[in-house]
């Protein structure tokens, strides 16, 4: 079977690296536009810091093995009734299978000033490699940028600026920043953590007009008020990337519909990754991407032709120098039972929120010192139980307390307890050493066989022997 | 031959090491003039004076009520005594009969860690040259196989520490992966103590919070069977971090690309929702590892018995690898050998494919060289046979072995899916098991044979710095009782090979010297006057005139180009997840006052007071959803059975994971439970992790 991947993305490199794993007899084939190896999409904004090189975000390439990848090859247009692509270039490519992992492009407003399909300089989207080369070419000798938008991935792009050491302000059009995963309470917070980083968030902010010289760039606000930088850039959102799955005739809403099997209106062709819209979603992430290019890959070859894409829960995590936010699920549905607990330290920049339905974790959006961060993920990610004391989510680590406890009082410690574990010693088997006379320490230990193993318990061995000194000198003068 | 302990009239003492653990922490033996046998502490550069209580209270085991004395014979539902010659002749002529009516394969061999070098390499010889038969392997399998095979990858070489103890005590940051070796070898956390009184910092990865995590300075606690991936995130980061030591990668190692491409997708957050280990823990523990100076990544069973052991230990040495660490001065990658001898025990050809001195059976320079030293043609020797698992799984079947001789070890209880192994070995023809007490497998044999203790043997073991130790005799075996190599060499005898088997240790050690030479693990240099001369000699020891080699790697490694390689590993999971109907992770493994299957720590009183019988630990939340209380007796189940065992609820474990050590048998056998879903490459079962369901019994 012929199967061809338009798309070298994160979604599109996964799915061939699936296929491949599979040993199958497939010949596939993968056309990506851009001219790059595979890459991290992630890492990109590490690579706007400045943290890593272009070399240190490609992933593994699953060429070899079969699978003919041909970066560079743009598909102009699909023939579904032949089966076959048509490519910039003109070849014409047959296939038995398509799977469209076309992606996304980013979303550029109309802005006064600005002409979209040809940015001028010091102004950038940022989504791609070529994206970021663009931005860096501009950022080397800038000491400010803008970021239009207040999202994620203005957010992300915003703090690589800011780890190259400019002086970074962010526009944002609504009143608190990721507004679709936070709440303005979250957002306050962050505010404040991103106004230590060197980021200026911009709130309620409306740009409309973007002036481009040669030197700087300046974008104007509605009410009248304007913010010049040395470089812009434009972190608007993406649009799905369904230009040529509309014009083969497929059925396309905002994304590419596909059923649970990812097969588009065309059984022939599947869609996955950002360009899908599965259920009425089009997610935009790389998790729920990489498994439906799974689902694809299960059923073309054949190993489970019964696989079906079920949505993943999708959460949102914000991680870098001096940022920590997580965010994930909705507030309760109406009329739900809902527990919601919170926790909020603004000074030190620590806010968590958690929504409880039926003992299970509904949302909850974490920023700051959270130690159980990634117990709260996975118990919303598999629906698990919250725990019965919900302060264990809120506050320290959620499993099994601290780390080292301190050596307990002597005096309090119960004689049962275990003092030597190597030996299996307890607090109440030492006293008769020191009672018959034995000094020091190490005697009153020696009997019944403490401290020679490990010696850990050496502190604790000689904390109790001090204390039966006091207690019995006590009883002496009593 | 003497009378044992009676005939001992003035105090005697005797330098040996304790007969558990891969530590093989340095005792005195003294023999006191009342009969008594006593343990006192050695100075030792292992165990520096220390011992845990299972080594303190070894010697009750000498002239324990319940010790073997005499060989039995099954008739019918019991076990009669017999005389030697009988209980021999028996073997012999079943042996016989058996490869006369089902060829030589029909007669099986299964090995222990626990045996010292001279028997296990008697054992494999006596396989291959007085059976002839392929079907040979033994419990390390269990244990250090996985480890084993990463360590031949990247380094051509499977020397547990390639550095002594001493250089743990002394790093700045120390990695423990799946270690509680504060239960399983408590002196070993005396290196512990001095590294965090030198300021240093100790992290471990482990799901549960153990005695050993306790002390860590960071713990992460990740979600069971998936430490690859994590370990994976720990290079991603010291990549993005610009931490890796290009200098190192470029000089000593092959194959990073395809790694750093590899670990690319391992980005923190997605790790964090693999694992539930937070970002910023994440990210503190690879500083500490890159940033810290001297650094030591160690692993042990929680990483390493898994179905991807393998994959993850090579996870674990990509990433001392990148940060330059083996070879490195007071820096570097090892694996803590389990078994007393766990080491030797995998190096002199008790191992399916392997020939002595590490060498591979299906290497024909290899069967040539160890086939001269047996004076066999090469082509006599068999080739590879099946992994442990999968030579237990085959017993009795129609292809399968007819007759199994066990030595050193009690598969019923430390098997995995051991209700299953268990109805295999009862469908033999023969079952022999040598050993000292009525361990579980012996109550299932035909013919039972009494062998000598450590107290009453000379010979060597090898511990888990790859060091040669000295096992030396206190006592003659009490009357009624031989030792492994008198049996081993009675059955040749029998058999028509009696003239290439000797009951002198040092004879056979002697002849491993020979049969080692040349090979990967050399002993060719090391003799019994050095090894008390010296404090132990770590191989390889080409010569006697050559020192030991207590640091491998600082020049080279032992691969064909002398460099490291990296391998790319990829998560995958377990062989079992959890599910609605199995919704609980169960991990298996060790309590402090119990060792292995637990045949000999049972018998001690001591031991069986501060651990008296399994449990089953637990979270109480947990319990709590399952209506249970402390001390309450639970049924676990998994697909492949049950055990029963009180619960022990401890906030120190995942809520969605129970706990059970694996020493007993019965009703408490945890080995019930597990999954013998097998590394691809190792043929590690999966003991850490497999699906359950908890009900209140």
């Amino acid at each position: 079977m012929k199967v061809v991947i338009v798309g070298y993305g994160m979604a599109g490199s996964r799915l061939a690296a699936e296929l491949r794993d599979r040993g199958t007899d497939m010949k596939i084939t993968v056309l990506g536009a851009e001219q790059h190896r595979a890459y991290n999409r992630i890492m990109l904004s590490s690579v706007l810091a400045g943290k890593v090189g272009e070399r240190d975000v490609e992933i593994t390439e699953a060429a070899g093995h079969g699978i003919d990848l041909r970066p560079g090859v743009t598909v102009t247009a699909v023939d579904r009734a032949a089966r076959k692509l048509t490519t910039a270039d003109g070849e014409q490519i047959e296939y038995d299978h398509l799977v469209l992992a076309t992606g996304s492009r980013a979303l550029v407003p109309p802005l006064a000033g600005l002409d979209t399909t040809n940015l001028p300089e010091r102004v950038a989207v940022f989504r791609t490699l070529d994206d970021c080369r663009r931005i860096l070419a501009t950022a080397d000798g800038a000491r400010t940028a803008l970021v239009l938008g207040g999202g994620l991935l203005g957010l992300e792009a915003a703090r690589g600026l800011a780890a190259r050491g400019l002086d970074v302000q962010v526009v944002h059009a609504v009143g608190h920043l990721m507004e679709r995963q936070l709440d303005p309470g979250a957002s306050a917070v962050l505010v404040r953590t991103l106004a230590g980083l060197g980021i200026t968030a911009h709130l309620d902010a409306m740009a409309s007009s973007v002036t481009a010289g040669p030197d700087s760039v300046t974008l104007g606000l509605a009410g009248g008020r304007e913010l010049t930088a040395d470089l812009l850039v434009v972190a608007c959102g993406v649009r799905p990337e369904t230009e040529m799955a509309r014009a083969a005739g497929l059925a396309v809403e905002r994304g590419i519909v596909v059923d649970d099997r990812m097969r588009t209106s065309d059984p022939a062709i599947s869609a996955i990754g950002d360009c899908a819209q599965h259920d009425g979603v089009v997610s935009g992430l790389v998790a729920p991407a990489w498994e439906q290019a799974r689902i694809v890959a299960r059923v073309l070859a054949g190993v489970d032709p019964t696989a079906r894409y079920r949505p993943l829960p999708v959460v949102t995590r914000l991680k870098a120098a001096g940022i920590d936010l997580a965010a994930m699920g909705a507030p309760a549905p109406e009329g739900a039972v809902a527990e919601e607990l919170s926790f909020a330290d603004p000074a030190r920049g620590t806010y968590a929120k958690l929504t409880i339905v039926d003992e299970r974790l509904t949302g909850a959006i974490m920023l700051g010192d959270n130690p159980a961060i990634g117990t709260v993920i996975q118990l919303f990610d598999r629906g698990a139980p919250v725990p019965i004391d919900r302060r264990a989510l809120l506050l320290g680590r959620a499993i099994g307390g601290g780390a080292a406890t301190p050596a307990e009082s002597p005096a309090l410690m119960p004689d049962a307890v275990t003092v030597c574990q190597c030996n299996t010693v307890t607090k109440g088997a030492l006293a008769p050493g020191w009672r018959s006379g034995a000094r020091p320490a190490q005697a009153v230990a020696a009997a019944p066989g403490a401290t020679p193993g490990c010696g850990t318990c050496r502190d604790a061995v000689e904390g109790i022997v001090e204390w039966l000194s006091t207690v019995d000198s006590t009883e002496v003068a009593a | 031959m003497t009378g044992g302990a009676e005939a001992v009239t003035a105090t005697r003492e005797v330098a040996t090491h304790c007969p558990y653990c891969a530590l093989q922490c340095g005792m005195t033996l003294r023999a006191t003039p009342e009969g008594k046998t006593e343990v006192l502490a050695r100075q030792f550069p292992t165990n520096r004076g220390g011992l845990c209580q299972k080594g303190w209270t070894a010697a009750e085991l000498l002239d324990h009520p319940e010790r073997l004395t005499a060989p039995l014979i099954r008739e019918g539902n019991t076990l009669r005594p017999a005389t030697w010659e009988e209980a021999l002749d028996k073997v012999a002529d079943t042996i016989k009969r058996i490869q006369d009516e089902h060829g030589r394969d029909a007669v099986s061999i299964f090995g222990g860690g626990g045996l010292t070098n001279e028997k296990a390499y008697a054992l494999g010889k006596f396989a291959r040259v007085g059976l002839r038969t392929k079907n040979i392997d033994y419990n390390g399998r269990f244990c250090m196989s996985s480890a084993a095979a990463a360590g031949m990858k990247a380094f051509g070489v499977d020397r547990g520490l390639p550095f002594p103890l001493s250089d743990i005590g002394e790093a700045d940051t120390l990695l423990l992966v799946g270690a509680n070796v504060a239960e399983t070898m408590p002196p070993f956390a005396r290196y512990l103590t001095e590294q965090k009184q030198r300021g240093g910092t100790l992290i471990v990865i482990d799901p549960r919070l153990t005695t050993t995590a306790r002390q860590a300075t960071l713990h992460l606690q990740p979600t069971p069977g998936t430490d690859l991936a994590l370990a994976n995130a720990l290079l991603h980061i010291a990549l993005s971090e610009g931490w890796i030591d290009k200098d190192y990668i470029a000089a000593r190692t092959t194959g990073f690309a395809e790694v750093r491409r590899t670990v690319a997708s391992y980005w923190p957050a997605r790790v964090e929702r693999m694992t539930g280990v937070p970002v910023a823990d994440l990210e503190a523990a690879a500083r500490a590892l890159a940033c810290g100076g001297k650094t030591i990544i160690l692993t042990a069973r929680g990483a390493e018995q898994h179905s991807k052991g393998v994959d993850t230990v090579t996870a674990y040495i990509n990433l001392a690898l990148a940060l330059g660490l083996p070879g490195r001065p007071g820096s570097g990658y090892g694996c803590l050998t389990g078994q007393g001898n766990g080491q030797g025990g995998r190096e002199h050809g008790q191992k399916a494919d392997q020939l002595p001195g590490y060498r591979k059976i299906d290497d024909p320079a290899a069967r040539a060289h160890v086939a001269a030293v047996w004076g066999v043609d090469p082509d006599e020797l068999p080739g590879p046979g099946p992994s442990a698992y999968e030579l237990l799984d085959s017993l009795g079947t129609a292809g399968g072995p007819k007759a199994m001789l066990v030595f050193g070890s009690n598969p019923v209880v430390s098997a995995p899916r051991a209700a299953h192994i268990e109805e295999r070995i009862k469908s033999l023809d023969l079952l022999v098991v040598a050993d000292f007490v009525l361990s579980e497998t012996a109550a299932l044999a035909d013919v039972v044979l009494p062998t000598a203790q450590w107290a009453e043997e000379d010979g060597t073991m090898t511990n888990l710095e790859g060091r040669v130790l000295r096992r030396h005799a206190l006592r003659e075996p009490p009357p009624g009782v031989r030792t492994d190599l008198a049996v081993i060499a009675e059955l040749a005898s029998r058999l028509g090979t009696g003239d290439r088997f000797t009951t002198e240790p040092r004879a056979v050690f002697e002849e491993l010297r020979r049969a080692s030479a040349g090979g990967t693990a050399d002993y060719a240099g090391v003799t019994w006057e050095r090894v008390d001369a010296e404090d132990g000699v770590f191989w390889p020891c080409p010569s006697v005139d050559q020192p030991g080699t207590p640091r491998l790697f600082a020049d080279t490694f032992a691969t064909p180009d002398g460099l490291a390689r990296f391998l790319p590993v990829e998560h995958r999971p377990a062989a079992e997840e959890v599910d609605a109907e199995y919704p609980l992770y169960l991990t298996t493994g060790r309590v402090l006052a119990q060792y292995q299957s637990g045949a000999q720590t049972r018998r001690i009183g001591s031991l069986r007071k501060a651990a008296p019988n399994a449990f089953v630990e637990m979270h109480p939340d947990l319990a709590a959803r399952l209506g249970v209380e402390h001390g309450d007796e639970v049924v676990v189940t998994s697909r492949r059975g049950q055990m029963r065992a009180p619960a022990r609820l401890t906030e120190t474990i995942r809520p969605d994971t129970v706990f059970a050590p694996f020493h007993w048998g019965g009703a408490a056998r945890a080995n019930s439970l597990t999954s013998d879903a097998l590394d691809p490459t190792s043929r590690m079962p999966e003991f850490k992790v497999c699906a359950v369901k908890v009900e209140a019994a």
